[in-house]
């Protein structure tokens, strides 16, 4: 009796719940969705209206806050008040020790995985749009991850050094007849010069200031490759930039190519590989070269920048130093990984480092966890490689009609994540902060105890 | 006990002024090499600012800030040190350091200068090994070869690191923290966590170490145990201590020198049993009746 009666009052609360959100839906929804406007066959905008469309998804979303608030949430509140389980499980234990060396393993067995899985023809994709693309994004989530993760200062201008990596790159090659090996650490020499050259007047800055002021400095970059033209050739881009030789030798079908000196049969994949393979050792570089910094004074340093930057200098550091490093080691990285876009490509223009760049290699940083190398790798393939995903989901097309191109909403899709992820991981998918060094025992940090930095 | 020997600090005619406020007016003090010296007052006497002026946070208005290594006929060497514009004079005998013309962390660096702070600036997200190796690191940077050896991992490089975190091991061992090692920082109570800031701070190897505070918040049995520490850092370290300090067991049972801070004067100076019963002090700390204030007032010099 009792217990029935304490039913009908949960249902009625779900009830009015629901009828709460349901309302607030419909307000929102009704510019969005109610109303669409149409030119008609005199050119006249129209305004139609989509009442039937709009009570459907006011509709569904009544039905499931329903469900929400009177199934789901009591579940999850009963759930929350069970104990954790105080030892970790085996299976995360093991999970923890050998998910780095399969990862290896696996990145570098790649190509001849997607070879065996989808022929020699369909790999072509597989192997440039998703492996070489988002170990591009690995790498330069791993640069910035230096200046935001380890260093705490907020850089949104970061795809500026991208842009003076594959610039310098392209310039040389092709006006110089420079080779690739002897460009790739040079461009990382200049974008390391102009990342300095930035941190000189904005390092007195912090937070916000400099988060705007770097902001600025990427635009600046973008506008002057656009402007220009004598230099850069504008909007219209640098074509025909030198592609990579395997240490001499070119990927063509010539007599003295390649293929014909391996005795291989001329295919288009085999310098397509040659660049995963390429791309996979800077990535691999890269984040030695991070792993071994982050246990030397200066990485250490940075880490201290971020938790408490009064007390750093109180103990004797140059923060000014410390911070040009940071700012000089993140802008070498996307150098390399800017002369690798441009000879990959083939093709540059200003279109390829928009702010939007930016924004998704940052989003790619506080998604994986600042300062996490494993959580920047995964975030990097999670966005890269769920965007090039999309593009596989020819099948929606039977269900929703041939004008759908799942790509379209890829944006809504992203933003949608974004936020469930940010409700259930707030400092990113992997947020604890493994120690430097240790005596006894090495305990991950929770990120509760760390900061974010303030510029 | 260790003799007070000669001044190691100078501080003359220090001025600091915050637009109209003047937070410290003429202040001329001395701390002796291998002593105490207390520096106390009502809240808002400029005690802090004073601290903030001797490690580089502020720049005074006026005033001369002078620190000594060594040798004491180096003291000789000051006004030509003064009038030549430079900031430090190094002889075979020691070194003269003029600490108003040097950045904070130069203060530090070269004129081994450590500060704590009032509100505790540990790094919390990192482990209090890691605390203690950040406080080394100019001699970890300089045996790296600035990063460039060390991220090769040449033997010397090694050593240096070795060497430092036994360092950090004989401080943790002496504030009671060595299992504590591994843990963040952020996680430790309140009043190991004032230990492991001063512990941090004598990892740079100061010859002055200015301390804010370092009892505040401690119950007695955590303020008798810093008295301790503090005192071993003065008799075996042989490090000269500044001492901001409210908890008069802490400043009259360790001080060998004290000096009074009340509005940004200097009202007294002198052994702890002279300030203790000194009328100005008393008048500072619990006030006079009212048909005394002008006589007190006109004796201060207000």
């Amino acid at each position: 009796m009792a217990q029935a009666k304490a039913e009908r009052v949960d249902a009625v609360r779900a009830l009015k719940d629901a009828s709460r959100v349901a309302v607030i839906s419909f307000f929102l929804f009704l510019p969005l969705i109610g109303l669409l406007t149409q030119t008609d066959i005199n050119n006249v905008l129209i305004l139609t209206t989509r009442w039937p469309l709009l009570f459907s998804w006011v509709g569904v979303i009544f039905f499931g806050r329903f469900v929400y608030s009177l199934v789901i949430a009591p579940w999850m509140a009963q759930r929350a008040m069970r104990p954790v389980a105080a030892a970790p499980s085996p299976w995360r234990a093991f999970v923890g020790k050998w998910f780095i060396p399969f990862a290896i393993g696996f990145v570098i067995a790649y190509p001849a995985i997607v070879i065996f899985g989808s022929g020699y023809s369909g790999a072509l994709k597989w192997i440039d749009n998703f492996g070489i693309q988002i170990l591009i994004y690995v790498m330069l989530g791993w640069g910035l991850n230096i200046v935001v993760g380890l260093a705490g200062l907020l850089d949104l201008g970061y795809v500026a050094f991208y842009a003076v990596g594959a610039y310098s790159y392209a310039l040389l090659a092709k006006n110089f007849g420079f080779t690739f090996w002897l460009l790739l650490p040079l461009a990382g020499i200049l974008s390391s010069f102009w990342g300095i050259l930035l941190g000189f007047p904005v390092l007195r800055l912090r937070g916000d200031y400099l988060a705007i002021v770097t902001l600025a400095f990427g635009e600046i970059i973008r506008l002057i490759l656009i402007n220009f033209v004598d230099l850069t050739n504008g909007y219209a881009g640098i074509s025909g930039i030198p592609r990579p030789s395997f240490f001499g030798i070119p990927f063509n079908a010539d007599d003295n190519g390649f293929d014909a000196t391996f005795g291989l049969e001329f295919s288009p994949l085999h310098r397509t590989i040659f660049l995963y393979y390429v791309i996979l050792a800077l990535a691999f570089i890269t984040a030695f070269v991070t792993v071994r910094l982050r246990r030397m004074p200066v990485g250490r340093a940075w880490e201290a920048l971020r938790e408490d930057e009064i007390a750093c200098r109180s103990l004797g550091i140059n923060t000014t130093n410390t911070k040009l490093t940071a700012f000089a080691m993140g802008a070498m990285f996307a150098g390399f990984a800017g002369s690798f876009f441009a000879a990959r490509q083939g093709f540059i223009s200003p279109e390829s480092f928009t702010f939007l760049e930016s924004a998704t290699v940052l989003s790619i940083v506080v998604l994986g966890g600042m300062g996490s190398q494993i959580g920047v790798a995964l975030a990097a393939i999670a966005f890269v490689g769920g965007t090039e995903v999309l593009r596989e989901l020819d099948f929606l097309k039977q269900i929703f009609g041939p004008t759908f191109d799942p790509t379209q909403y890829r944006m809504l899709l992203f933003g949608f994540c974004m936020v469930l992820i940010m409700i259930w991981r707030p400092r990113g998918l992997i947020s604890t902060r493994d120690p430097s060094v240790f005596l006894k025992e090495r305990k991950g940090i929770s990120a509760e105890l760390t900061k974010e930095g303030h510029g | 006990m260790a003799e007070a020997s000669d001044t190691v600090l100078r501080v003359e005619h220090l001025t600091m002024r915050f637009g109209g406020l003047v937070a410290v007016d003429d202040l001329s003090f001395e701390a002796k090499g291998g002593s105490i010296t207390a520096l106390i007052g009502p809240n808002g006497a400029g005690k802090t600012t004073v601290f903030n002026c001797i490690t580089g946070f502020y720049k005074p208005s006026e005033g001369r800030i002078a620190l000594k290594h060594g040798d004491a006929a180096l003291w000789d060497a000051l006004e030509a040190l003064t009038d030549r514009g430079e900031r430090h004079f190094s002889a075979s005998g020691g070194a003269l350091f003029l600490l108003e013309r040097m950045p904070d962390f130069l203060v530090t660096q070269q004129a081994r200068v450590a500060r704590t702070f009032q509100n505790i600036r540990l790094f919390s997200g990192m482990t209090v090994l890691e605390n203690l190796l950040v406080a080394q690191h100019n001699v970890l940077m300089l045996a790296s070869g600035f990063t460039f050896l060390g991220i090769f991992g040449i033997p010397s490089y090694t050593a240096a690191e070795r060497a430092s975190i036994d360092k950090a091991k004989f401080w943790l061992d002496r504030i009671g923290l060595l299992d504590r090692a591994d843990d963040p920082a952020g996680d430790l109570p309140y009043g190991a966590q004032r230990r492991l800031e001063v512990a941090r701070a004598m990892c740079t190897n100061p010859v002055l170490l200015c301390l804010d505070e370092p009892a505040a918040g401690l119950n007695p049995h955590e303020s008798g145990e810093l008295n301790e520490l503090l005192l071993s850092l003065r008799d075996d370290h042989a490090t000269s201590i500044l001492l901001i300090e409210h908890d008069m067991s802490v400043v009259m049972g360790i001080s060998d020198h004290i000096v009074v801070l009340d509005y940004g004067v200097k009202i007294a100076d002198g052994k702890p049993q002279d300030v203790r019963n000194d009328e100005k002090v008393i008048a500072a700390y619990l006030g006079v009746a009212d048909e005394e204030v002008a006589e007190v007032e006109a004796e201060v010099g207000l």
